[in-house]
């Protein structure tokens, strides 16, 4: 037991509301207010997981979002979230959490022994060197043995239930960060009037003026940041967004960030989601982002008890924890100094302050000399000592260069080790949008660039460290920010400040301490175990820049993206190369900040969410009867309507051979359908189809095709003439938006001259298609104002007529290859259409049926569709080459014969006939039917079916050459079936290929 | 990103397909094979200062001439494409 809860204080605990929790299947308890982090350490827990490749003993590094080491599992069921620090998740009755990376339990982890043994094998680049050797065999089989030593959480495999939203902000002045600089930044642009934003990643705004022993405007500093809390709340025009994460900047001033509404609750409200992705679009923005402090590079650095002197500040007055009974405080900057006294004031046994500058302030000195405390100066910590957690420190004397002069002189024991290496401002979002960083050798640290997008960085981000400095710079930052936009910022909010801190004592920057050999590992990267002397032979082998030493050594790679480890692993570089940092480089920052739940991206689009569902108006009919609905891309279609017994293979031939026999009606709502309109709508239509319609009758429909630019087919359907400058095309289901979008490009771009106008009118109109033997008398029913005979309905006529009082054009088209008639009317009329023509037919045996029987007729008659018009294939390819007009040009014309595009073993569309009883499948493969297993394929198989009308399985395919008719084939499908189908190429029209029957 | 769309205001870039280079034009329909060549095929991807169309999908469906920078993403003019304004 090290860490304990202090009587009093915690400035976000609620004492009046204990509760408990479990940690790795025990029982624990906190209070209200407290993370996951503050309340085991109160608890007296050290150990908070294991390293991911040495499996080493990790506590407590930091106390927000900087932290490597404490990555908890939360939730046992199918919310489990691996991954999660346990400094940013906040405790809630009932909340269940695991610790991660090891085996059998966090304290006795199997995997620690034999790795530490392997350790030094396993150093920069071992992956490569051990197993990536000739054919990878060892990688091969090593590979599974080392994913599943080496490792975070894992996640739940159950579908996430939660609900997730997303929505839009929209603001003036978005500020980033709400601790001083941002508090003081958002007070400053409220007042001016301007919608303000203000997001931060904690529950509680504050930011270090929790910290702060500053009074301003005569205030605690704690009493100032609640009244500008309350004041911004209060204000309409302020929106508050606490638990927000800003975590991405994107073009045009548009900010991705996530709201963690819920995480922190034991009662979820259902009506509630868990996470809200905010879209924020902001005017301007000011990134109060703070800074992150650095931790320092010496042997036995991750032991558990080796903290952020910033974290062991804030575990002390937010959640009232002492990180140790016993302390000693290691840093060479004036922030050190306030820690020591404020865990000396807490109780703690503070046994040393060690700075490593040989002449320290003399204040600051002679404070802690008063409390009792040692100050060792021009002192080092060299080294720390613990097996499963610090037992003691080493000092060293330091020389000019900041490094040990001889061996250690002092040891001393202690619990706690409060490290200040310096301050990393947050820069990843002004990274994300904005030049590269810039190296402030005075801060010791990377500061902004030039912005790229309309941001202004203030506060620590900005390097400052000075807190009036800093609240000058969020209200000048946000005053401007305003003021840019319009609004009249008379008032910056600078509250008057005294601030025992305030100091100009310039940083001495503290790099990696040697280490003496075999005294033990000094780690950079705690998250992805990267030692110091991984990045050193990194250099020496060869990896001299950022870029390289960052893959080669996966530093910064983590899923805290080297928050804590950037700088120091630059300044490793930099010694190994003999250079200044600026001159090793930086990477680039890229969004996440940090990690994003996979949730809130994609928020309520999930399920049957993920994209809208088109229905016909006769989609209830459909259901009703039994059909099996099939989705058809956003739309829902019957496949195939069973009846009792009946397989889907059963229906459809039975539906088939129904039409052929008898009737059968189809729902072809879905086909696309294009109103082109105006005098030039002929012409128009001359230029996108490879056949003419400028001559096209009034009452006539004809059959299109229309190529891409680049010549291959695009699209083919009917287009009606119904007067002289108004025409209706109708697109295949698939395309129907795209071929729209493609006209009105025309129009727009390219022929701007032509007076044409064109619409969806896809769902404006319903529509059937009445085919078979019997479609006339069925149709001639319901039908008293038009006569359907050759002579008044003849084929390829579009006639108006009514059903009932109903109004509908007849088009005399055939899919199927029998006497067949369309029946579009309005959508709202379609049911009532459909159920009379279905009602008229039932004498003569008519059957609905779905798309697995228009297929099957289809394929009998050797009309192509989606499977065929692949992008790949040509006029010629399908046998359409003659469609090509000569007299006039049209899209693709210029591109369509091309050499590779006639060439004689191009893939051409074939007939195939199954000699034997089974069946092919799409896709499979066509080859020569000699040899089977060596030879290359020929082509494959695009729409197979059983044909009731033959009698045996065919298909349309792609065959190279195109073959002639009586060659055998075989079908091979070797990862579905393994079959050898021997078949015969037959024409593609199969079935009446004189058309006879459609003209009946 | 967001492109500010003459009809509809400053938009999501979502609500928009790209249509291409703006300074492509298309040859006549009967014009020869190397002509149809370089407009489907040829671009000189700039990086800088470049003139795109963008078909606004989700909105008005106006296409729209946009002034962006391909190195910076800075959008700074955006114009209609109509037939409207090229008979005028």
């Amino acid at each position: 037991m090290t860490g304990f809860r202090l009587d009093e204080g915690g400035a976000l605990i609620d004492r009046a509301r204990p509760l408990s929790f479990r940690f790795d299947g025990h029982s624990e308890i906190g209070f209200a207010g407290d993370t996951l982090a503050s309340a085991l350490l109160a608890s007296g827990h050290r150990l908070f997981g294991r390293s991911f490749k040495y499996h080493r003993p990790r506590g407590l590094l930091g106390a927000g979002p900087e932290e490597p080491n404490a990555l908890m599992t939360l939730g046992d069921s199918s919310d489990r979230e691996p991954n999660i620090q346990a400094t940013m998740a906040e405790v809630y009755e009932g909340l269940s959490a695991e610790s991660q990376n090891r085996w059998p339990s966090l304290k006795h982890d199997l995997m620690a022994g034999p790795l530490a043994l392997m350790a030094p094998g396993l150093k920069a680049g071992f992956y490569y060197k051990t197993f990536m050797g000739p054919g990878r065999k060892a990688w091969d089989f090593y590979e599974p043995i080392i994913r599943r030593a080496a490792g975070l959480g894992r996640a739940s495999h159950a579908p996430d239930d939660s609900r997730y939203e997303k929505t839009n902000a929209f603001c003036d002045v978005l500020v980033v960060g709400g601790g001083p600089a941002g508090l003081a930044a958002a007070l400053t642009a409220a007042r001016s009037g301007a919608r303000v934003l203000l997001a931060d990643e904690t529950a509680a705004f504050g930011g270090s003026l929790f910290e702060s022993l500053a009074s301003l405007d005569g205030m605690a500093a704690q009493d100032w940041a609640e009244n500008a809390v309350a004041e911004l709340t209060a204000l309409p025009t302020v929106r508050l967004l606490p638990r927000t994460t800003v975590y991405g900047y994107y073009d045009g001033n548009v900010l991705g960030a996530v709201e963690r509404v819920q995480d922190h609750l034991a009662e979820r409200d259902p009506d509630l989601p868990r996470h809200r992705h905010w879209t924020v679009h902001a005017g301007r923005v000011v990134l109060a982002t703070g800074a992150i402090e650095r931790p320092l590079v010496f042997a036995g650095n991750d032991l558990p008890g080796v903290m952020l002197a910033s974290a062991v500040e804030r575990y002390l007055t937010r959640y009232a924890v002492a990180a140790g009974r016993s302390a000693v405080v290691f840093g060479a900057n004036n922030a050190i100094y306030r820690s020591a006294e404020r865990l000396k004031a807490a109780g703690v046994d503070v046994r040393a302050v060690v700075d490593a500058r040989p002449n320290p302030p003399q204040e600051p000195a002679h404070h802690i000399a008063s409390a009792g405390i040692a100050l060792h100066a021009g002192t080092l910590v060299s080294e720390a000592t613990g097996r499963r957690g610090l037992k003691a420190v080493r000092l060293a004397r330091a020389d000019a260069s900041g490094q040990p002069r001889d061996g250690w002189t002092e040891t001393i024991e202690t619990e706690l080790l409060a490290v200040s290496g310096g301050w990393t401002p947050t820069i990843h979002l002004a990274s994300q949008a904005g030049g590269p960083p810039v190296w402030s050798a005075d801060r010791d640290a990377f500061l902004p660039g030039t912005p790229r997008e309309a941001w202004t960085a203030a506060g620590a981000a900005n390097g400052t460290a000075d807190l009036a400095a800093l609240m000058a710079d969020g209200a000048r930052a946000a005053g401007e920010a305003a003021s840019s936009l319009g609004f009249d910022s008379g008032v910056t909010v600078v509250p008057t400040i005294e601030d025992p801190d305030a100091t100009a004592t310039p940083v001495r920057p503290l790099r990696a301490i040697r280490t003496r050999k075999g005294r033990g590992k000094a780690f950079v990267d705690f998250q992805n175990d990267v030692t110091a002397s991984d990045v050193r032979l990194a250099h020496q082998e060869g990896y001299r820049s950022v870029e390289h030493l960052k893959r080669y050594t996966t530093l910064g790679m983590a899923t805290d993206q080297g928050k804590t480890s950037n700088v120091n692993a630059l300044a490793l570089m930099a010694e190994a190369q003999g250079a200044a940092i600026p001159e090793v480089g930086t990477t680039r920052f890229r969004p996440p900040y940090t990690p994003v739940s996979l949730g809130a991206l994609a928020g309520r689009e999930v399920g049957a969410h993920f994209r809208p569902v088109r229905r016909t108006p006769m989609h209830d009919w459909h259901v009703a009867q039994g059909a099996d609905m099939i989705a058809a891309g956003a739309w829902m279609r019957p496949r195939v309507y069973r009846r009792d017994g009946e397989s889907v293979t059963d229906a459809y031939i039975r539906e088939a051979r129904t039409v052929r026999e008898a009737a059968g009606m189809v729902d072809v709502s879905t086909l696309g359908k294009i109103t082109v309109q105006g005098p030039d709508a002929g012409e128009f239509l001359n230029r996108v189809y490879v056949n003419g319609f400028g001559k096209l009758a009034v009452g006539k429909a004809r059959y299109g095709v229309m190529l891409r630019e680049d010549g291959f087919v695009y699209d083919d359907g009917t287009t009606w003439r119904l007067a002289d400058d108004d025409f209706l095309m109708t697109t295949t289901t698939a395309n129907a938006a795209g071929v729209l979008a493609r006209l009105e490009k025309h129009l727009a771009v390219d022929w701007p001259d032509l007076r044409v106008a064109v619409a969806s009118a896809t769902d404006q109109w319903a529509g059937l298609a009445l085919a078979g033997p019997k479609s006339r008398e069925i149709l001639q029913r319901v039908i008293d104002d038009l006569d359907l005979s050759n002579e008044g309905t003849p084929f390829m006529a579009v006639r108006r007529a009514h059903v009932g009082s109903m109004p509908v054009i007849v088009a005399r088209l055939s899919f199927s290859g029998e006497l067949a008639y369309e029946v579009h009317c309005g959508a709202r009329d379609g049911l009532a259409v459909w159920e009379a023509i279905h009602e008229a037919g039932q004498t003569s045996g008519l059957v609905a049926y779905g798309t697995e029987a228009l297929g099957t007729l289809r394929i009998e008659k050797g009309h192509v569709s989606g499977p065929e018009l692949d992008g790949r294939t040509t006029l010629a390819d399908l046998g359409m080459a003659k469609m090509a007009s000569t007299k006039k040009p049209f899209v693709g014309q210029a591109l369509m014969d091309r050499a590779a595009m006639t060439v004689a073993d191009r893939k051409l569309m074939v007939g195939l006939k199954v000699l034997d009883d089974r069946p092919v499948r799409t896709g499979a493969h066509i080859v020569s039917d000699t040899m089977p297993e060596s030879v290359a394929s020929l082509g494959h198989v695009t729409s197979p079916t059983y044909s009731p009308a033959l009698g045996c399985h065919i298909a349309l395919a792609l065959v190279s050459g195109g073959g002639k008719e009586g060659d055998r084939l075989t079908v091979v499908d070797p990862i579905r079936s393994g079959e050898h189908i021997p078949v015969e190429v037959v024409s593609p029209h199969f079935f009446d290929p004189e058309g006879d029957r459609l003209h009946g | 990103m967001r492109i500010p769309c003459p009809v509809c205001g400053p938009r999501s870039v979502s609500e928009f397909t790209y249509e291409g280079d703006a300074t492509v034009t298309r040859p006549a329909l009967d014009a020869d094979a190397d002509a149809w060549f370089a407009a489907v095929y040829q671009r000189a991807n700039p990086r800088g200062p470049h003139s795109e169309l963008w078909h606004h999908m989700g909105g008005c469906r106006s296409i729209i001439r946009v002034e962006r920078d391909t190195g910076t993403h800075a959008i700074t003019g955006a114009s209609l494409v109509s037939p409207h304004e090229a008979s005028e």
